[in-house]
């Protein structure tokens, strides 16, 4: 690691030694009950636990595969769904008040429906996090198709693109980034909307986890799972960072 | 003379929240093979919109564009477009800019003849360190000689150009000038530029189309005197500093009519 690395890592990881700190002065503090707060070391000693003994790794596994593919599967439809309502304000007039009546449901509020519909097993926690992608997605796509100037356009139109050429080579390269946007913000929607799609007699999975945690009030096993979720997401997030920061090295940003 | 491109009694009007804005009324001339028009008069009076009407991007609200004889139905490779704003690719690299029109089917060439085409405009325009940097990188008057680069490259007959030198700093603009003469030397093109100088509409121009404060009606229609090829000696010329004046007054006139029209709202209902 270089200089600049160096002090990248360091700026970067103050604030998670100050909230550790933080932590650990709230259960010091007296004010509130011991029990209620399992410590970070605690947490940790319980998160090597669960990893040794009780197969947490399964439960991340089962928790990312159903992100992931949840998130593939709504951006999938969302990409070509947000392009045409970007694209033709006729579709989108007409397509806009539902699109806005359904993105404003909770997943929560439709488990009872997807149990009588899909039943509990993986399907329906799938159909969830799609749902949630979906929705999420869609809107990002369309905003952002929409406000592709016209100008690129014009110009491809003057040195004699056709129609086919204008799509591959100006629009595609203009709505890449957008795509890029919707599946940053599908990912986090998804997570978050992993507990709830495992309220659905999920037995492994980390949102199962925390649910199982909760009936028995263990609350280290709580704090594990909500710091694995964290954590995935945060690690996802920047791998896709990665990626876009490499895909759209020509794009003009206000911070490098 | 064969005539390539016909305003023949265009209006167009736009209709906006405020009502009706009328942008070009009544306009009749024709653009000739081989004519170098220069179209000048106030900013905002209606010149980009007259030209977009014969690249294809606007359709008359009465009246006819023409061009071969046919009225415009758009766009087209023919009529080569340099944009007020210029419209650089970001995503692509300088070179890819260029390549642009070259990579299209309408006008695909051997991609080693397409190279060569590059590196020579690259050269011509000064961006030959820059070949493999993208846009963001580059200074306002250097995306304009992209833009002019690009357009070049695909080698159109009839170049429609928009202010395509106004970014630029004196040394470099007198270069681009010269440049395009020297371009419409060998190529033969018919051109129709907007420009806010008197100096480059004459210097440049076969006819100079002065038009008036919005809407743009023609307030006059200049023959300039010198015949090509020309070279900068001609602006010592005695007629060329009497013309300078003579556009100038008509200009000036304009400008001010414009300014007084700004004041009170100018929408008719
Ligand atoms: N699509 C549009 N809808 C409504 N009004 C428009 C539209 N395009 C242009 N206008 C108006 O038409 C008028 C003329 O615009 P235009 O761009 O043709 O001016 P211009 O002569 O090229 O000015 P400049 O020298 O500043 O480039 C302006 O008042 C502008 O606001
Ligand atoms: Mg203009």
């Amino acid at each position: 690691m270089d200089g600049a690395g160096v002090r990248r890592f360091g700026l970067g990881s103050i604030p998670w030694i100050g909230a550790i700190l933080l932590w650990y002065a709230v259960r010091w503090s007296g004010f509130v009950n011991l029990s209620l707060i399992p410590a970070p070391h605690q947490v940790a000693a319980k998160f090597f636990e669960l990893l040794t003994k009780e197969g947490l790794l399964i439960d991340i596994f089962a928790s990312t595969r159903r992100v992931f593919f949840g998130v593939a599967l709504g951006i999938l439809v969302a990409v070509p769904v947000g392009f045409l309502l970007g694209w033709y304000r006729p579709a989108r007039t007409f397509a806009d008040p539902m699109i806005n009546f359904f993105r404003a449901l909770p997943p929560i509020a439709l488990i009872p429906l997807v149990i009588v519909y899909f039943g509990v097993d993986e399907v329906a926690k799938l159909v969830i996090l799609v749902y949630a992608s979906f929705f999420s997605g869609v809107i990002v796509m369309y905003e952002g198709v929409s406000q592709i100037t016209p100008l690129y356009i014009r110009v491809a139109q003057t040195l004699g693109a056709n129609q086919a050429e204008i799509f591959r080579k100006v629009i595609i390269p203009l709505t890449v980034p957008h795509i890029l946007t919707a599946l940053r913000v599908a990912l986090g929607v998804a997570w978050a909307t992993l507990v709830a799609s495992e309220l659905i007699a999920a037995q492994r999975g980390l949102g199962a986890m925390i649910q199982n945690a909760s009936t028995y009030f263990l609350l280290d096993v709580i704090y594990v799972g909500i710091i694995c979720i964290g954590l995935i997401a945060l690690i996802m997030d920047m791998i896709l960072r990665k990626i876009t920061a490499r895909l759209l090295v020509w794009q003009d940003r206000a911070i490098a | 003379m064969t005539k390539r491109a016909q305003f023949d009694n265009v209006s167009l009007s736009f209709e906006t929240p405020k009502g009706r804005l009328n942008v070009v009324e009544d306009v009749s001339y024709d653009i000739n093979d081989g004519d170098f028009i220069a179209v000048i008069g106030p900013s905002g009076c209606g010149k980009t919109t007259m030209m977009s009407m014969l690249a294809g991007f606007q359709k008359p609200t009465t009246g006819n564009v023409l061009f071969d004889g046919r009225p415009v139905a758009g766009p087209g490779p023919e009529r080569g477009v340099i944009f007020q704003e210029y419209g650089v690719f970001p995503w692509l690299t300088v070179k890819q800019n260029i390549a642009f029109g070259l990579t299209l089917s309408a006008n695909r060439v051997a991609a080693g003849e397409r190279d060569a085409i590059c590196d020579h405009y690259l050269g011509l325009m000064g961006l030959s360190d820059f070949a493999s940097s993208y846009p963001k990188h580059l200074s306002g008057g250097m995306r304009q000689r992209l833009a002019i680069a690009r357009a070049y490259a695909v080698k159109p007959q009839f170049l429609l150009m928009d202010e395509p030198f106004g970014a630029l700093d004196a040394q470099t603009r007198s270069n681009m000038q010269n440049l395009l003469l020297k371009v419409l030397e060998t190529e033969g093109k018919t051109v129709m530029l907007i420009t806010h100088s008197v100096e480059e509409a004459i210097y440049l121009a076969s006819r100079i189309v002065v038009v008036t404060a919005r809407p743009a009606r023609i307030r006059e229609i200049i023959d300039v005197p010198f015949a090509y090829p020309r070279d900068e000696s001609i602006q010592e010329r005695p007629e060329f500093g009497e013309l300078r004046s003579y556009i100038r007054q008509l200009v000036m006139d304009e400008y001010r009519a414009q300014q007084a029209q700004m004041r009170p709202a100018s929408f008719s209902e």
